[in-house]
């Protein structure tokens, strides 16, 4: 493998890390300060990348927006949304045990994936980059990247500093941090946390949704596509430890490097080798590299 | 043996000896495809039902058994069941040994997610390399024969499903009337208090683990022989999330429940999927389906076998339904 191949996989593993983050985070998130189990978080990525599908031409066509305004409206669909399933239906699984939440978000994501066929359709579709980020840089004679990844790595990277900032830093981040630690503790002194929950739970839809709206160029958009993402997004919680948002960050590089060079050293085992990372860490640390809280 | 235990054997017995004589040829394949998901219901109820750990891995094993058949008899003209069979059941019970020495380090939740990644890597070498033969899935040439005479005719491959049925039942009915069977139960309860009291708790799931992926590979050799056809989609989550769903349905903590769970799920499954009823809505059969999962999970915690118990409390003004269900299990 030559120089500049080498520089394109690690910006690729680099992006594709990020991606996960966001997704990771908000599943571990969720899980760490409602002690739920959403499996249905895939799914809201997948949204958000049918939401980028639909929304780009009613959104060019209504007042000429592009890309930054179809994600924003993106943005706050899914964050009404959010708010709203949580209020509606997740509010219901904080006091049952695992298994019912697993059932019922289970379940959840058929009833999504049903809609979705309904409304748009079981095609697969593509995404337009849109023309101000579809240039290329050249780094060698055949080699270019697009700026668009870069464009991706970098939302992701400014994302991920705004929600370290937020839970390390403001009286918000504290409240939920508390919140993840003693839950009777945080509502006697005085906070809301019905209030709480429901906007974390919402923020953390709105970035899986985010996410699937910034994928959606480079990954094209297809049926069942949360999924796979939601699968490789709990090995990165395992790894990272529940609850750890610094873990989930390290992980999800981690599984970036893994896979995006597995794929082109080892094509032929690179399904397999993140589930085998997976099983060394288990070995030597069976709750994951950090663990919750910090 | 209890008296209601024995009443819903017997119910059992008469109405599965009953459909090969009166019904037709598709109640018949329907009645055989639902018996293998009661064995495999069967095989997760010793995990979740007595041993308390939530698998959301196990068609891992289910398929691993239904490759196994296919891949080992590819060349044979006459394969025999007598050493096909137990060839797939310790296919599927390594990958379980291998599956459960590494995730039973783990708890809850990790357990779930770590259970769920390993069927997932199964899936994903099934699907991408040659040896499972890709999205297409492979056929299996010749339908193995029991002792040189030939079972492949509908009714007697029926009641080889029916006798695999009554053995899976009667094994399971006497592991979890055993020393073993109360330990796990013990484990389920309060597995600190179970280590405290001497039990090397480990070893004892990781048992359990191994007997329920060997289990579930059973129940994958004889899907595989009865469609005479394999693809990835056996090892996928959703065969997973379905076979959660039907011991949830039946209701855990009995062995009656899971077998219920996977009729009253194949029924479910087959009443959302009826063009007669939905027309052409029932190409959107998931919708129902989800709901109804939401709905059962959310109204009927103790699954339809506790049904009766929620009627009485709901209803009747009885006490706690774990009282009821305890007062039953005594008579």
């Amino acid at each position: 493998m030559d120089l500049s191949t080498f520089f394109i996989q690690i910006l690729n593993s680099v992006q594709y890390g990020l991606l996960l983050f966001l997704v990771a985070a908000g599943l571990t998130l969720i899980f760490g300060i409602m002690g739920v189990i959403n499996l249905a978080h895939g799914s809201f990525y997948m949204m958000g990348s049918y939401l980028a599908f639909a929304l780009s031409p009613i959104v060019a066509d209504s007042f000429g927006g592009g890309l930054i305004s179809t994600l924003i409206i993106g943005v706050l669909i899914a964050l009404v949304l959010g708010y709203i399933l949580e209020w509606l239906f997740y509010s219901y699984l904080y006091e049952r045990d695992h298994l019912q939440q697993v059932l019922m978000t289970y379940g959840l994501i058929l009833v999504i994936e049903e809609i979705r066929s309904i409304l748009v359709g079981d095609d697969v579709h593509g995404v337009p980059i849109p023309d101000w980020l579809s240039a290329s840089i050249q780094l060698s004679e055949v080699m270019n990247y697009p700026v668009y990844r870069l464009f991706i790595s970098g939302v992701c990277i400014i994302l991920a500093i705004a929600m370290f900032f937020v839970l390390t830093k403001t009286k918000l981040g504290m409240m939920i941090r508390a919140g993840s630690v003693n839950r009777e503790m945080i509502q006697s002194l005085g906070v809301n946390i019905q209030l709480l929950y429901r906007l974390v739970f919402a923020t953390g839809i709105a970035i899986a949704a985010f996410a699937g709206m910034v994928a959606a160029p480079v990954s094209s958009v297809y049926p069942g596509m949360g999924q796979g993402v939601l699968i490789i997004c709990f090995v990165i919680v395992v790894i990272g430890g529940i609850g750890s948002i610094r873990g989930a960050f390290i992980a999800s590089l981690l599984i970036g490097f893994i896979d995006t060079f597995g794929k082109v050293l080892l094509p032929e085992v690179a399904g397999v080798l993140v589930y085998i990372f997976m099983a060394i860490i288990l070995l030597y640390k069976p709750s994951g590299l950090f663990k919750a809280g910090s | 043996m209890k008296k209601s235990q024995l009443v819903f054997l017997v119910i059992l017995l008469f109405s599965l000896l009953v459909i090969p004589f009166w019904g037709s040829e598709y109640a018949l394949d329907w009645t055989t495809k639902t018996m293998i998901y009661g064995i495999f219901a069967l095989s997760l109820e010793l995990l979740v039902g007595t041993t308390g750990l939530i698998c959301f891995g196990q068609a891992a094993f289910f398929g691993i058994g239904a490759y196994a058949v296919v891949k080992i008899s590819a060349n044979q003209t006459t394969p025999e069941t007598m050493y096909l069979l137990p060839i797939s059941i310790l296919m599927a019970g390594l990958y379980a040994l291998f599956v459960g020495a590494l995730s039973l380090r783990t708890k809850g939740v990790y357990f779930i997610m770590v259970t769920l990644a390993f069927a997932q890597m199964a899936y994903y070498v099934i699907h991408d390399t040659p040896i499972g033969g890709g999205t297409d899935g492979i056929y299996l040439y010749s339908k193995p024969t029991l002792l040189n005479w030939p079972i492949s005719s509908s009714i007697t491959f029926y009641l080889f499903t029916l006798s695999c049925l009554i053995l899976v039942l009667g094994f399971l009915g006497l592991i979890t009337h055993s020393r073993f069977g109360r330990a796990l139960s013990g484990i389920r309860i309060n597995e600190v208090r179970m280590r405290a009291i001497g039990f090397e708790t480990y070893n004892y799931k990781l048992c359990a683990f191994v007997i329920s992926g060997m289990i579930a590979g059973l129940a994958g050799y004889l899907f595989a022989v009865k469609d005479g056809y394999v693809n990835p989609e056996l090892l996928s989550w959703h065969l997973s999330g379905s076979v959660l769903i039907m011991i949830i349905l039946g209701g855990l903590g009995h062995l009656r429940g899971a077998l219920i769970g996977a009729f009253s799920f194949a029924l479910l499954e087959e009443f959302f999927r009826s063009e007669f009823i939905f027309g052409s809505f029932a190409k959107h059969w998931h919708l129902g389906l989800g709901i109804s999962i939401i709905l059962c999970v959310a109204l009927l915690p103790r699954g339809l076998f506790g049904m009766p118990a929620l009627i009485q409390t709901k209803f009747l003004g009885a006490k706690n339904p774990d009282d009821i269900e305890q007062a039953q299990d005594n008579n």
